[in-house]
């Protein structure tokens, strides 16, 4: 494992971040606009890993800690949401049709 | 090639999350989306943080999406949920988001080329869950416990929002299609 | 004492009018007029005491000076407000105050019944309140205080009878016009300050004697110049006079005869050591003053209006003392505002008192034959009008004329023989009128009676028309020179006498002025009608200088008004607002309110933001 590539794996990151973004883009599904937020988290996670492994720091992981604590929040609120919209007569999780803040 | 897994899970991680976007089921999207923590995980353990990489398996690919199945459970979808998905993921929505995905991709790809080259040679050796957590409760303390309210945070808009005003009486009558 | 009586003089008028005009006319006509004439009355008795004093002990420098208190003191400059008593300003004290409080006591039988009599008496005495501190102010600041006091009380009583429009547009046409004036009076001041670093009078008027004229002082000296022809109704800024006859006669003979249209000869006798060192402003001073005398003396030939005919007669006597002036015979200018102010404060009172009595009519061919209705104010008039006209030897205007006639000798031969010519055409003048007026067929019934307190001051100035040039007379009639003794500590030693046949000349003229009034106008062929040709019709209409104005400048201007009704200049601004509402609206599109619109531009903005970082 000593010629794995830290850049490679920031090239991955890149990658898991621009397929995130373009599920949130993409969907109008909450719930999966959700997931593709997740992917997004985990991607820029990863790159704090990669990074800790190419300068062989601990801080890293330390950050992926944050990471993982922030998504934690954010999955927590976030489902809160959607199961409160659904509860008030919401069903199709429709993205779209939340646009009460229209300039 | 020692750095075999690092690119399988690599390969598997990305094929998955192309299956979480595009999926019309939410249970398959979540399942995919498993596969994508686990693989990530994968790749931890091969950059050398097996700390990380079990926190990524117990916690993200455990507790949070134990979340999710939660509340896609609830949300009782079924065929008809199926049929808008597929009726919203058109092939024409497709071209803006990947348009500009694809942009986004080459700039950090562009971005990444600039940066100087590792030098390669030093070897990639674990840094196991003491040497994190000597960090986390010396230098990084105030941090943990900047986490420790942030979760707090979650937990209480969570119980918030997911309130039910109907039992209790408060809002009654506009809750629908008040959120 | 003295000293302190000097701002009483001013305070007690100004009292006056501070009461007169808090008291919203609830006060009735009596009280009012108590307070009005009596503040002034006891002015000039104050005035009468100061000027024994003076003249009997002089002060050691030749002046009283009474320092109120410190306006302003910063580096370099410092403006005091302060009293100064000189000869001048004792001879002037003495006319505003007399002649003020006399027009004082005429007013109220002229305006008891008016119901605007408080606002009247208010603005009358503020005026001599306001004149009495241009007089006596010895530095040009406070000075202009007084200068644009008396001007706002002009405008004041021109207009008021405000509910005539007519009498409006003249009392604005005054202001306005004056305005001018003022304008270049201000920046002649502050031209002043600036380069001499004070407005103290003596102090400038030792620069200007130790220190030759440069630029800015010949610049200073026909800016104050343009202040002096505005407020003394000379060409080119006369065209307001004529029409200030829209305010009540008392207000005619007191403001625009006697004393605030004096003010611009007081001026510049004032400065007159700045003025006699710029050689040309004492050449335009001339000038001015002849054009306008003859012009003004033309004018007043064919007037029908016997207020207007006074009026362009004042500015015809100013025009003699501008004249005066400008041959630097600051005596005889002094002197014949003085003589001035006595007959033509008279003839407007003489005039007010038929206008009362003939049912407010003033054009004198609706008058005629008058002389036997009411032969006291007859008489009066004919003082004045003697007076004015400069019959020799019995009346005050002789020999105020004659010294100004000696002094226009002095200077040149020409200025002598204009005016000459303005004097014979001043006799015509003042007796086409009184012939007119008095005598012939009657045309309108006179009623009433010309009350006590019109009459009396009518004899008190009548006797001064008559009396008041004894002071000062040529050496070939009597070796008396009252006024010139008085004041030649200020200008110094008058001007030696000409030849005798110079005296003959001016004594006959006028003669020879009324004999022609006579041929002309006498009872049994008097022409009832004006006459009509076009020379006539544009002298009537005062030369026409209004319809110049009114095509040189006003026209000019309401075109440029109207080219920018629609605000061409606001159009600048109107476009930037409209282009930030632009922007905004389609900002505002921006907000869709939807979170992956909003996802994108994120995106976008991440994208550009690495390309620019990526760059180098």
């Amino acid at each position: 494992m000593n010629a794995t590539s830290p850049t490679q794996a920031l090239l991955l990151a890149t990658i898991l971040f621009t397929i995130g973004m373009l599920g949130v883009l993409a969907r109008r599904n909450l719930l999966l606009m959700l997931m593709s937020i997740e992917i997004m988290l985990n991607a820029a996670a990863l790159a704090f890993i990669a990074a800790g492994a190419r300068w062989h720091a601990a801080q890293g992981q330390v950050m992926f800690l944050m990471i993982l604590s922030l998504a934690a929040a954010e999955a927590a609120v976030g489902l809160a949401i959607i199961l409160r919209l659904h509860a008030a007569g919401r069903p199709t999780l429709d993205a779209d049709t939340g646009n009460r803040l229209k300039g | 090639m020692s750095d075999l897994p690092f690119i399988l899970f690599s390969l598997v991680a990305a094929w998955a999350a192309i299956m979480v976007v595009t999926r019309d089921i939410a249970v398959h999207a979540l399942l995919y989306l498993v596969v994508v923590l686990l693989s990530l995980a994968g790749v931890f353990f091969a950059l050398g943080a097996p700390f990380a990489a079990m926190l990524e398996i117990i916690i993200y690919a455990g507790a949070v999406m134990v979340l999710f199945v939660f509340v896609v459970m609830m949300l009782n979808l079924g065929q008809t949920d199926r049929d808008r998905e597929r009726h919203w993921m058109a092939p024409g929505v497709w071209i803006g988001p990947t348009l500009l995905s694809g942009l986004l991709l080459i700039a950090l790809c562009l971005t990444l080329r600039a940066m100087p080259p590792t030098t390669g040679s030093d070897t990639l050796a674990p840094i196991g869950p003491q040497t994190v957590g000597i960090l986390l409760y010396g230098p990084y303390v105030l941090s943990v416990e900047l986490a420790s309210f942030l979760l707090l945070a979650g937990l209480v808009s969570a119980f918030h929002i997911g309130r039910d005003t109907r039992a209790t009486g408060v809002n009654s009558g506009t809750a629908t299609g008040d959120v | 004492m003295d000293a302190l009586l000097l701002p009483l003089i001013v305070a007690c008028p100004l009292l006056a009018a501070g009461l007169l005009f808090m008291s919203a006319g609830r006060m009735p006509p009596l009280p009012t007029c108590v307070i009005g004439a009596g503040s002034v009355g006891l002015s000039a008795l104050m005035a009468a005491m100061l000027a024994t004093g003076f003249l009997r002990t002089p002060p050691p420098a030749g002046a009283l000076h009474a320092t109120l208190w410190s306006w302003m003191q910063v580096e370099g400059f410092n403006t005091r407000i302060a009293f100064t008593l000189d000869p001048l300003s004792l001879v002037m004290m003495l006319v505003v105050t007399g002649v003020g409080f006399l027009i004082q006591l005429y007013a109220y039988g002229y305006m008891h019944d008016d119901p605007g009599i408080a606002r009247f008496f208010g603005c009358m005495t503020l005026f001599v309140a306001a004149m009495l501190v241009l007089v006596f102010s010895s530095d040009l600041l406070s000075l202009y205080i007084g200068w644009e006091g008396v001007g706002i009380c002009s405008y004041l009583l021109i207009g008021f009878w405000h509910t005539d429009t007519a009498n409006v547009a003249a009392a604005r046409k005054a202001f306005i016009v004056t305005r001018i004036g003022d304008a270049a009076l201000l920046c002649g001041l502050l031209l002043l300050a600036t380069r001499a670093g004070t407005l103290d009078i003596p102090a400038l008027l030792h620069i200007a004697a130790t220190r030759p004229a440069d630029l800015s002082a010949e610049t200073a000296a026909f800016l104050l110049l343009g202040g002096a022809v505005a407020k003394s109704a000379q060409v080119p800024l006369q065209t307001w006079l004529p029409d200030a006859m829209a305010g009540p006669t008392p207000v005619s003979a007191l403001i625009h005869a006697a004393t605030m249209v004096t003010a611009g000869v007081y001026l510049i006798a004032r400065l007159h050591p700045l003025f006699a060192s710029v050689p040309a402003a004492m050449t335009a001073v001339t000038i001015i003053g002849l054009v306008t005398l003859l012009l003004a003396a033309g004018s007043a030939l064919v007037q029908t209006d016997i207020k207007r005919i006074l009026a362009y007669s004042t500015m015809s006597q100013i025009g003699y003392m501008f004249l005066a002036l400008g041959a630097g015979a600051w005596q005889a200018a002094i002197f014949h505002l003085v003589t001035h102010a006595f007959f033509k404060a008279l003839l407007f009172m003489a005039a007010g008192a038929i206008i009362l009595r003939v049912h407010h009519r003033q054009d004198i061919y609706q008058m005629g034959g008058l002389a036997r209705a009411m032969p006291g104010v007859f008489v009066a008039f004919l003082a004045g009008a003697a007076a004015l006209a400069g019959l020799p030897l019995l009346t005050a205007g002789f020999y105020s004329k004659e010294m100004i006639l000696q002094g226009a000798w002095h200077a040149a031969p020409l200025l002598w023989a204009g005016a000459l010519l303005g004097a014979f055409a001043t006799a015509i003048y003042i007796f086409r009128c009184l012939f007119i007026v008095f005598f012939g067929t009657r045309h309108t019934e006179p009623h009433g009676r010309t009350g006590a307190t019109m009459a009396m001051p009518l004899a008190c100035l009548a006797v001064l028309a008559l009396t008041g040039g004894w002071m000062e007379m040529p050496d070939a009639i009597a070796p008396v020179h009252l006024l010139s003794h008085l004041l030649s500590p200020l200008f110094g030693a008058p001007m030696p006498e000409g030849p005798t046949w110079l005296l003959w000349a001016g004594s006959l003229v006028p003669l020879a002025g009324v004999g022609v009034a006579w041929l002309l106008w006498r009872p049994r062929i008097q022409t009832r009608a004006p006459p009509e040709d076009a020379l006539a019709r544009l002298a009537r209409a005062g030369w026409d200088f209004d319809t110049l104005y009114d095509v040189l400048i006003i026209h000019p201007f309401v075109t440029l008004g109207r080219l920018n009704q629609t605000d061409i200049c606001d159009r600048l601004s109107n476009a930037t607002a409209a282009t930030a509402r632009a922007g905004g609206r389609m900002l505002g599109r921006m907000q869709s309110g939807q979170v992956r619109r909003y996802a994108g531009w994120i995106a976008a903005g991440t994208v550009v933001a690495l390309c620019l970082g990526a760059r180098p």
